[in-house]
C-alpha cells in the first residue's frame, strides 16, 4: 500500500517538475487567447470538432477559421464563454462573413450536358464542370450542404445566396466549393484585395479606378437596399456623396449596356444611395479591425489621404492628418466650386470618415515649415503617406505671366473662393485651358459677375479632357469657346492692368503620341480679345521644394517633375516607411483615382507594418481607364443581343438661364428620384465576366 | 523469426485495434474526413505507440513488477503516457518545427488514447518479452494507420456521394465502420 502511494506520488512528482522545467526550456510564443480558449473546450482532445485535439481547435477558432460553437462537447455553454473571451478582444468587431462571387448561375452557358451526381465536387472531377465560364459557379450547391447554419440556399437565379443574419464565417462553404467562389472574409480581407484577373468582374467593375463592386450595389438598389448599397460603396470608396456629384464615371463608358442602348447612369444611382443614407440621417456601423498599436502620419488631408486614413484606421491603424489649409478635403473643397460639390454634403463624407474614431486632424501646418519627417518619427509615427497634392499651376509661356495685374492661376482662383474670399473678376474674363479645373475657373467667372466668359483651348471642344456634361454646362451658362487658338501676348494699360490678350489661330498637324493632332500656330494669324482678367487652368504641379534641401531625411526621396516618385503598386517611396498617393504621385488626376490610390496606399503601408509581402499579385488586373485597356480577355463584347432600348434617366438639375443658376452657388446637378433611380437600377443587366441579363 | 511475422501479421490485421477490438474510435471518426489528417495520424500513433511501449514495458519490468504493484498499473500507465506525450509535444514545438507541423499537431489527441493504452496492457498481459513488444508495438498502430486511411480513402468519397439526410456525416461514417469491421472479421481463423 504505502510502496504504491509512494510510486504515485514519486510518479506524478517527477512527470509535473519535467513538465513544468520543459515548458520554460521549450518555449515558443503563441497567442495568448488561444489559452484561454482552450480553458473553455470541453479538454477531452476527442477530435470531434474535426481538428487535432483542443489546442488546434482553440488556434482555428482564434484564428477566424472555426465557429466559435465549434467544440460540440462543450455546447452552447462552451461556445457563450468562447465568444465571451473573443468578445474581449476588439476584434470580434470585424465579423466574418461569407460572400458569393459568381452571379451567373442560370444565365452561363453551358459546354456540354452533365447527367452526374448533383454535386459541385462530383461535377467538377469532369473538366472542371459543364459551364464555359472557368470560374463560374456549377449550381449544385455543395456548399448548401456544407452549410451547418441554414445559411445559405441555392437563389432563384441558380447561384447561392447567403442569409447574412444566418452565417456566422464557419467557412465550411468556401471548402466545400472547388472552385473558390464562396469566399469567407474579414472587411480587413476585402479592403487589402486588388481585383485579379481570375476575378469576377463585370467590365465597369474592371474600369472603375476605386475598383467599386458595380453590379452588386446596383442590385441592392434595385431590390430597395439602399443602405447595403452605400455599404457595398463604402468597401472601395469612402467619399460617395463626393464623387457622386463630381466622378466623370469612366465606368459607365465601359458598360456593356452601351452596346445596344445608353450605358446605366452608375454615378447617379451611387448619388441616389449615398443620398439616400444621408438623408435618412442613421450611422451605419462600419467595422474596424483590432488595434495594432501603428500610428501613421498623413501629410495633407485631401480626398487620397482621407480615403488612406479611412482604411488605414479600418485596418486597426492609428492615424494623424495633417494639413495646411484650415479646412480638410485638399482639392476638392478648395478647387471644386460650390454648385457641384457643396461643401456641406462634402464635410457630411469627411465626418463619416472622422467618425470612425481614432483619427486625430490638425490643420494649418505646413510640412516643411511647421514639421518634417524627423519630428514626425521623433513623434512616435511608424509610417508616413504625402498626400500633398498638387497645388503648384503649370506655365502657360506667356511672357510676363507672373507679374501683369490680373493674370491669376487657377489653383489660386478657385482656393480663394474656397476660402470665402473671391478673386475680383472683371467685366470680361478669359479661361485657357480645357480641363475640368477650367471648366470650374469659368462657372465660377460667370457667379462672380462675368459678363462675358472666353474659354481659349488649343485644340477643338471634342478633345477637351474635361466632363462632357460640364462642356454643356458651359454653353447653357453663356460660356464662349475659343478653340485653336495659342495666347501669346498680354496688352495692358499704362499702369499694368490687364486689357486684353492676343493669340494665334492654330490649324492641326500631325497626330501626336497621346493620339490626337498636335496643334501648330499660324504665322500672322494674331487677334486680340478684349479682358480684364485672364486665369491660367493648364495644368497644375507638386510643389516638393522641400526634397532638394540637402541633409535631412525627406531628401532622399526621389522627383520627377515636381511629383515624388514611388513604386505604383506599394506607393512606396525611396524611404521604406514614407509612401505617396494621389496627385502628387503622379499626373494629377480624378477623384476617384485618387480615392482608390488612397485604399493602395493603405494596403501598402499596412503589409509594410505588418512585415508582409508588399508586392501585388502577379495575376493582378491593371485596368487602364482613360485609354479602356487591359480588361480581362474576353469581358469587353463588340455586340450584344436582346437588349431592348430604353434610354436612360436625364440628370435633373437647375433651369438653365434662372437666377439660381447664373448668380447663385446653388447646386445644379440634382440627385435622382427614388422610382427614376429604381427605373435605372432595373436597367443594369447585372453582368458578371461573360455573363448579362438578355431580358434586361 | 516465424513467430515475430505471425505476431505482425495477427497484430495488423487479424486482432486489428481499431476494427476488431473497438480501441481508438475518437480519431478513428475525428481524424478520418481527409486523407491528409489520417495519414498524419497514423504516423503519430506509430511514433508515440514506439516509445510508450517501450516505456511502460520498461516500467513494469523494472517497477511494478518487483514490488508487486501490477494493481495499479493502468493509472501508473495513464500518467507515463500522458507526462511522455506531452514532453515530447513541448520538446518538438521548440525543436523540430518541421516535423511537429506534421506529427506533433496530432499529439495530443493521442495523450489519453485507448488505442495507445490498449497496446501497452496488451504487451504486459501477453507477457512479451522485449523484442516482441516492439514488434507488437509497431504492428498494431500500423494496422491502426492500415484502417484509417483506408477508412478515410471511403469517407472522402462519401462526402461527395448522395446520402439521405438522416445519415449524414457520423451517422453514415459508423454504418461504414461496421462494414468495414465485418469484412476484417474475414481474417479470423487466418491464423
Amino acid at each position: 500500500m504505502i510502496e504504491a502511494l509512494l510510486l504515485m506520488m514519486g510518479l506524478g512528482a517527477v512527470a509535473g517538475i519535467l513538465l513544468g522545467i520543459a515548458s520554460k526550456v521549450f518555449y515558443v510564443w503563441e497567442d495568448p487567447r488561444i489559452a484561454l480558449v482552450a480553458n473553455c473546450l470541453a479538454g477531452a482532445n476527442c477530435g470531434g470538432c474535426g481538428y487535432t485535439g483542443c489546442g488546434a481547435c482553440a488556434a482555428a477558432i482564434v484564428e477566424g477559421r472555426a465557429d466559435v460553437g465549434a467544440c460540440l462537447v462543450a455546447g452552447a455553454a462552451g461556445a457563450a464563454k468562447v465568444a465571451a473571451v473573443l468578445g474581449l478582444e476588439a476584434g470580434a468587431a470585424e465579423p466574418l462573413t461569407s460572400q458569393n462571387t459568381c452571379t451567373g448561375g442560370f444565365r452561363a452557358s453551358e459546354k456540354f450536358s452533365y447527367m452526374g451526381v448533383n454535386d459541385c465536387r462530383a461535377a467538377y472531377l469532369l473538366y472542371a464542370g459543364a459551364k464555359d465560364c472557368d470560374v463560374g459557379c456549377l449550381g449544385f450547391g455543395s456548399c448548401v450542404k456544407a452549410c451547418l447554419f441554414d445559411a445559405l440556399e441555392i437563389g432563384p437565379d441558380g447561384y447561392p445566396v447567403v442569409d447574412a443574419e444566418k452565417c456566422v464565417g464557419c467557412g465550411a462553404c468556401e471548402k466545400a466549393c472547388p472552385k473558390g467562389i464562396m469566399q469567407v472574409r474579414k472587411p480587413s480581407d476585402r479592403i487589402l484585395h486588388m481585383n485579379l484577373v481570375t476575378d469576377r468582374l463585370a467590365p465597369c467593375r474592371q474600369t472603375c479606378p476605386a475598383e467599386i463592386n458595380i453590379p452588386r450595389y446596383i442590385n441592392h438598389i434595385k431590390r430597395g437596399e439602399y443602405d447595403k448599397a452605400w455599404l457595398t460603396v463604402m468597401e472601395r470608396n469612402p467619399m460617395p456623396l463626393s464623387t457622386g456629384r463630381v466622378c466623370p464615371h469612366p465606368c459607365e463608358d465601359a458598360c456593356r449596356r452601351a452596346l445596344a442602348d445608353d450605358p446605366v447612369s452608375i454615378n447617379q444611382l451611387k448619388r441616389f444611395c449615398s443620398d439616400w443614407v444621408m438623408n435618412q440621417g442613421t450611422s451605419l456601423k462600419i467595422p474596424v479591425a483590432p488595434d495594432t498599436g501603428y500610428k501613421v502620419a498623413i501629410v495633407g488631408g485631401g480626398p487620397s489621404g482621407l480615403s488612406a486614413a479611412f482604411y488605414l484606421r479600418r485596418l486597426g491603424h492609428k492615424v494623424k492628418i495633417f494639413e495646411w489649409l484650415p479646412k480638410l478635403g485638399g482639392m476638392i473643397y478648395y478647387g471644386i466650386p460650390e454648385y457641384r460639390l457643396p461643401k456641406e454634403i462634402l464635410y457630411t463624407d469627411i465626418n463619416r470618415i472622422l467618425g470612425l474614431g481614432g483619427i486625430e486632424v490638425k490643420t494649418g501646418v505646413k510640412f516643411g515649415v511647421d514639421f518634417d519627417l524627423e519630428s514626425l518619427v521623433g513623434g512616435g509615427f511608424d509610417a508616413v503617406l504625402m498626400t500633398i497634392g498638387a497645388m503648384n499651376h503649370a506655365s502657360a509661356r506667356i511672357p510676363d505671366e507672373d507679374k501683369v495685374k490680373g493674370v491669376i492661376p487657377a489653383t489660386v482662383f478657385l482656393r480663394k473662393q474656397g476660402l470665402g474670399d473671391p478673386y475680383p473678376v472683371g467685366k470680361k474674363v478669359g479661361v485657357i485651358g480645357g480641363g475640368n479645373v477650367a471648366m470650374d475657373c469659368l462657372r465660377s467667372s460667370v457667379r462672380l459677375g462675368a459678363e462675358k466668359v472666353y474659354c481659349l483651348y488649343r485644340r477643338e471642344v471634342k478633345d477637351m479632357p474635361a466632363n462632357k456634361v460640364e462642356i454643356e454646362a458651359c454653353h447653357h451658362e453663356g460660356i464662349e469657346f475659343v478653340t485653336l487658338c495659342t495666347p501669346t501676348r498680354f496688352i495692358t494699360d499704362d499702369e499694368g492692368n490687364l486689357t486684353g490678350i492676343e493669340y494665334l489661330k492654330n490649324e492641326l498637324g500631325e497626330p501626336d503620341a497621346s493620339g490626337r493632332q498636335k496643334p501648330v500656330a499660324i504665322e500672322g494669324s494674331e487677334t486680340v480679345i478684349p479682358i480684364d482678367n485672364f486665369i491660367l487652368a493648364i495644368g497644375q504641379t507638386t510643389n516638393s521644394a522641400f526634397a532638394d534641401e540637402e541633409g535631412t531625411a525627406v531628401s532622399r526621396l526621389e522627383t520627377s517633375r515636381g511629383a515624388i516618385v514611388n513604386d505604383t503598386d506599394t506607393h512606396q517611396t525611396a524611404i521604406p516607411y514614407v509612401f505617396t498617393s494621389g496627385d502628387c504621385a503622379g499626373p494629377p488626376g480624378l477623384l476617384v483615382a485618387a480615392v482608390g490610390a488612397g485604399r493602395r496606399a493603405a494596403r501598402g503601408i499596412h503589409k509594410y507594418l505588418m512585415g508582409e509581402d508588399m508586392a501585388f499579385p502577379p495575376d493582378r488586373l491593371r485596368v487602364d481607364s482613360r485609354r479602356m485597356k487591359g480588361h480581362i480577355p474576353g469581358t469587353i463584347f463588340d455586340s450584344i443581343e436582346g437588349i431592348k432600348r430604353k434610354g436612360r434617366i436625364e440628370q435633373p438639375e437647375l433651369e438653365a438661364g434662372s437666377y439660381e443658376r447664373q448668380h447663385t452657388y446653388a447646386e445644379v446637378d440634382l440627385t435622382v428620384t427614388e422610382e427614376d433611380a429604381l427605373k435605372e437600377a432595373n436597367r443594369c443587366m447585372r453582368c458578371c465576366l461573360t455573363c448579362y441579363n438578355q431580358d434586361a | 523469426m516465424e513467430d515475430y511475422i505471425l505476431l505482425a501479421v495477427g497484430a495488423i490485421l487479424v486482432n486489428n485495434i481499431l476494427l476488431i477490438q473497438y480501441l481508438g474510435n475518437c480519431p478513428f471518426l475525428g481524424t478520418s474526413k481527409s486523407m491528409d489528417n489520417a495519414t498524419g495520424m497514423a504516423m503519430a500513433v506509430v511514433f508515440v505507440l514506439a516509445l510508450a511501449g517501450i516505456v511502460t514495458w520498461i516500467f513494469e519490468a523494472v517497477f511494478l513488477k518487483p514490488l508487486g504493484l501490477e494493481y495499479i498499473r493502468t493509472i501508473v500507465f495513464i500518467v507515463v503516457i500522458a507526462a511522455l506525450v506531452q514532453f515530447v509535444e513541448i520538446f518538438m514545438k521548440k525543436s523540430m518545427p518541421a516535423l511537429y507541423a506534421g506529427l506533433g499537431i496530432f499529439l495530443p489527441l493521442i495523450t489519453t488514447n485507448c488505442a495507445v493504452m490498449g497496446v501497452c496492457l496488451i504487451n504486459i498481459k501477453e507477457e512479451y518479452n522485449f523484442l516482441e513488444m516492439l514488434v507488437s508495438s509497431l504492428a498494431y498502430p500500423a494496422g491502426f494507420g492500415l484502417a484509417l486511411i483506408l477508412f478515410a480513402g471511403l469517407r472522402e468519397r462519401i462526402i461527395i456521394g448522395r446520402v439521405p439526410g438522416p445519415l449524414q456525416d457520423v451517422a453514415i461514417a459508423l454504418v461504414t465502420a461496421g462494414f468495414m469491421s465485418l469484412s476484417f472479421l474475414g481474417f479470423k481463423g487466418m491464423i
